[in-house]
This record gives C-alpha cells, structure tokens and sequence, in this order.
C-alpha cells in the first residue's frame, strides 16, 4: 500500500502550479487576501504553536508582540476609547509607541489587544468590507453587521493560532452608540463597557468605581484616561503613552497620545491620588 | 538502581556534555520540522528631517560559528535594473537569512512592477503596507525575520518602518532589530529621542524639564551608528565582522562600508 501511495501520490509541499505563486505580481488584484501559505506539516497549529507562542514554549523562536490595556465605554456624548500603547515579546519591550486605536473609518474604531498583526491586518481587512457595503448599498455599514464580519471572518480561523481581543466602537443613525468585543474565540459581545487585555482588571477596577452613564465628556475622557494610568502603574506589560479617542455622532476626535510618566506625577502631585507612592526611598 | 544509573554514557556527565547520547541506541527517534535556522547580526534604522540611515552588520552565525564575514543584510529595493541605481527604498532583515533573502527578493520584484504599471517609484507609505501583507500572508507559516523599511516620505522627511515577523508594523524615528536589539535600542532611546534626559537646574525632582526634541543632523547619526555598532561588537557573539551602511538623501542612495572588530 504504501509503495502504490508513494509512487502515484506527491508530496504535499509539492506546489502544482508555480506560475500562481507568480501571478500576484503581474496582477495588481487586492493584496488583503484570504490566502496564507502553510507549512507543509499535517498539524500547521500545532507547528505553528511550538514556533510561535511564548506561553506553550518559552524558547519559540518567533515571537509575536502582545501584552495591552485597552478600554471602551458607552455613555451620555457617545463613546469613550482609550488604550495604552506598550508591545511586549517575552519580557523585552518591543515598542512603547504602538498605536493600539485603529481608524477603519471615519466613524469606526477598532482596538487592538493580543497579536499585533492579527489586529491590524483584519481590522484593515474589515475597513475594506464595510467601504465595499457602503458602495454596494449606498449607506453606511452598522456597527453590528461590521463587528459581525470580523466575529465570523476569525470564527472560521479557529484553532489556527490567531490571537486577537478586539472592540469595535462607532455611532451610526440607526444604532446610536454601538461597542462589540470580538475576540479570536469567535466571542462576539455587544455592552455598556469593556476592558481587554493584561491590564484589563486593573482598568475595570477604576472605571467600575467612577462610571456613571451621565457623565460629561470631559469627566468621561478624564475617566478613560485614569483607567489605563491605574493599568499601566500595576500591569507590567502596560506602559507607555495613553492614547484617547472619543466616538460621537460626527465621527470619532482624537484626545492625544501622552505620555504617562508624567501624566502620573500630575495625578499624584496635583490630586494626591497613589500616596502610596513615594519619592524617597524609604 | 541508583548505583547503575550513574552510567555516564546513558545520561550522566561524560568527558564532554555535548557527546553524551541522551537515548540508547536503535531508539526510536522524533523527528520535527524545524526549517528555521537564526543567522545572528543586528540592523539599526536611524531616520532625519531630509535622511535616514539604514545600517547592518555583515556577519552571518550558525550556533557558535561564523559562516561568513561578508553577507550584508541592507539592501537596496526597486530599481529600475538589477545594478539598484536609482533605487529609492531600501529593506534589512535579521533573521534568518534564507527567509530574509526570500522575502527581499518577492518584495523588490513587487516594487519593480509596481514601477513598470504606474510608471513612477513606489512611496516609502505604499511598500511599508505592501510589506505588511506580504509578511501577513505567511501568518501560519511565518518568514523567521524582523524586517526594517527606510526611504524617504512624501514630504520628504526620512521614515522608518519596522516589523514584526507576521506584518505589524510602525513607522518609528529610530529601530534596531536582531540579536542585539537588547543592547542597541536603549542607547538609541536616550541618544535620538533623548528619553530620560533632562535640562540641568530647570526644575526640582518631577518639574524638571525635558530635554527638546531637537532633530539630528546626518554627520551626529551616522557617529552614533557606527557607536551603536562598535558597542555591540564589544558585548554579543553574533556581531561583528563588517558595517554595512545606506544613507539614504534626496540625492539617492550612498553605501558605505566600514570595518568591525572580528574575533
């Protein structure tokens, strides 16, 4: 049996048609496409998994940029986002600067925790869906349907590796405010308020505290931004700057993208919160 | 039991660690596909008000030895010709060099006929983004690479783009990547974005002000890069041998060679 499989059979990372791989050079096509190579193994996951992630093998020789706070909350004026913006492999810092909001359009946000990639190429790849709704139906894509595309797009990934807990954040005229945690689970949320990622507890903590629905916009951007203070100062793998945005029906503003060290002494200095931090070493 | 296994040639120490066969002989033994190898070396992107310098050494590693001291992992992408003359992009990756040396070759023929049907050179902003996908189309099968992308923006300006293995990307003012991104990138930190610095006197504990932002000029760049380098040759195993250096201005791009230490 095995002679006749070997003799008439080819081996699987034989490609058949070299010219295909060829063609997306002459062919100016989408490049966002649904096509990935695949390792020519008969368990990519599990390959990929022993390659890749850092928790299953702490010597993968690959490693993928992680670790976040990110946050989002509906109330009164629309909708709150706020995000630190530190990338983490392992225990080195691989960037302080990532920008961990991203603008699918002019009045949808996305955020971006778990792996870096995952998050933008989808969420890039979910902004050309809803700009092809808005030309095939002639209006605006709502925040259900879109986060919708992106819940089913990673459902049918499942199993494969992909890492990503995001929030999609929008106001449409037929919604209002809308938010939706999506994750690579295939969880699809719709709430008043999320927090994801390392820190998530620690910006839960403080928001649960101070959260009213009738908030101002300034106390809700102030409210925003003090979570992910309280999450970078106790989560190790949050830092950085804290980069706010605020969801109206207009569309999204952005609020800054600043840096907390001293944002911190301010709100110990000016408001005498974290007393328990000192400056002298005692 | 304990006395027999102290066989050295079944798991215990032996004249030398490494000869010690973990497992008897005629054994079953797993074999996994591993297609990766790391070839070690180090790249460092430094971008300006009208410049950028891409840098990298040109030793390539396997294990503890030296495969060779002359591969360069800069290189120029888009040219009209093969000769890269008149290229205005230029790619390092760090990694391993066979996945680099693919991943180059597919990006600059993706830039080449970008030119061929536009009939004018890619931005620096359309092949950072052309880049990530490409990276990104190997999710599952990642190229085993930390790729940086330099030219120069619309307006001018130098930019640097860096990456991940699987695509995310950023532009960024300075970047070092590879086996001694651990000892570059803090020196680049306080050097080119000045963190942690402050102006003497200005101000008492946490009022102190920080030092301005102030960009560099291209002769203070490329000292620090050829300092950045020099201090990672001193302390990792895996740099050494040669610097290779693009400037990359608005008169195009000058390479420049500079010898490392190479014991």
């Amino acid at each position: 049996m095995d002679t006749l499989v070997a003799s008439y059979g080819r081996p699987m990372f034989e490609k058949e048609h070299v010219e295909e791989d060829q063609l997306e050079l002459y062919q100016p096509g989408p490049s966002l496409s649904l096509k990935f190579a695949m390792p020519p193994v008969a368990q990519p996951s599990a390959w990929l998994r022993a390659a890749t992630d850092d928790h299953a093998n702490p010597n993968c020789p690959i490693k993928i940029a992680h670790g976040t706070t990110t946050l989002a909350f509906r109330f009164q004026g629309g909708i709150i986002v706020a995000t630190d913006s530190r990338a983490t492999a392992g225990n080195w810092i691989a960037s302080q600067t990532v920008k961990k909001v991203i603008e699918i359009n002019s009045c949808l946000l996305g955020t971006m925790a778990g792996g870096a990639a995952d998050c933008q190429y989808w969420l890039a790849y979910l902004g050309m869906q809803c700009r092809l709704h808005e030309l095939r139906h002639k209006r605006r894509i709502s925040v259900a349907a879109a986060s919708k595309i992106l819940a089913n797009l990673v459902y049918s990934y499942k199993g494969m590796g992909l890492s990503m807990g995001t929030m999609c954040a929008g106001v449409t005229p037929s919604e209002g405010p809308a938010l939706y945690y999506i994750d690579s689970d295939g969880t699809r949320l719709a709430g008043n308020m999320f927090c994801v990622g390392s820190g998530q507890t620690f910006a839960y903590g403080v928001l649960d505290a101070e959260y009213k629905y009738d908030l101002s916009v300034d106390e809700a951007l102030a409210l925003g931004s003090r979570s992910i203070l309280a999450a970078t100062h106790r989560d190790a793998y949050s830092g950085g700057f804290i980069n706010l945005y605020h969801v109206k029906e207009e569309g999204w503003v952005k609020h800054g993208f600043n840096d907390t060290n001293p944002i911190f002494w301010k709100t110990k200095l000016e408001k005498g919160e974290f007393s328990n931090v000192t400056s002298e070493l005692v | 039991m304990t006395m027999f296994s102290q066989n050295p040639l079944m798991n215990g120490p032996n004249y030398s660690f490494s000869q010690t066969p973990t497992m008897a002989s005629g054994a079953n033994k797993e074999h996994s596909f591993y297609p990766y190898t790391d070839n070690g070396g180090s790249t460092l992107a430094i971008s300006g008000n009208d410049f950028m310098i891409m840098a990298g050494d040109t030793r390539s590693t396997s294990g503890y030895n030296i495969n060779t001291r002359y591969s360069p992992k800069v290189f120029k992408i888009g040219g009209t010709t093969s000769s890269q003359d008149d290229a205005t992009l230029v790619l390092s990756v760090v990694g391993f060099a066979a996945d680099g040396h693919a991943l180059k070759e597919k990006l600059d023929a993706i830039v080449k006929m970008y030119r061929y049907q536009h009939g004018k050179p890619m931005s620096v902003k359309a092949c950072a983004q052309r880049l990530s996908t490409i990276l990104y189309g190997k999710r599952f099968f990642p190229y085993y690479v930390t790729a940086i992308l330099g030219g120069l923006d619309e307006d001018g300006k130098g930019a640097v783009y860096s990456y991940d293995p699987v695509g995310s990307y950023e532009r960024e003012q300075c970047r070092a990547a590879g086996a001694a991104a651990s000892l570059i990138m803090p020196f680049l930190d306080n050097q080119v974005n000045f963190k942690n610095q402050y102006i003497p006197g200005s101000g008492e504990g946490h009022a102190l002000v920080e030092r301005a932002k102030d960009p560099l000029p291209l002769v203070v760049v490329e000292a620090l890069v050829k300092d950045a380098f020099d201090s990672a040759v001193e302390r990792h195993i895996e740099v050494g041998d040669g610097l290779s250096m693009m400037l990359i201005t608005k008169n195009g791009i000058e390479e420049k060679f500079l010898p490392l230490k190479k014991d």
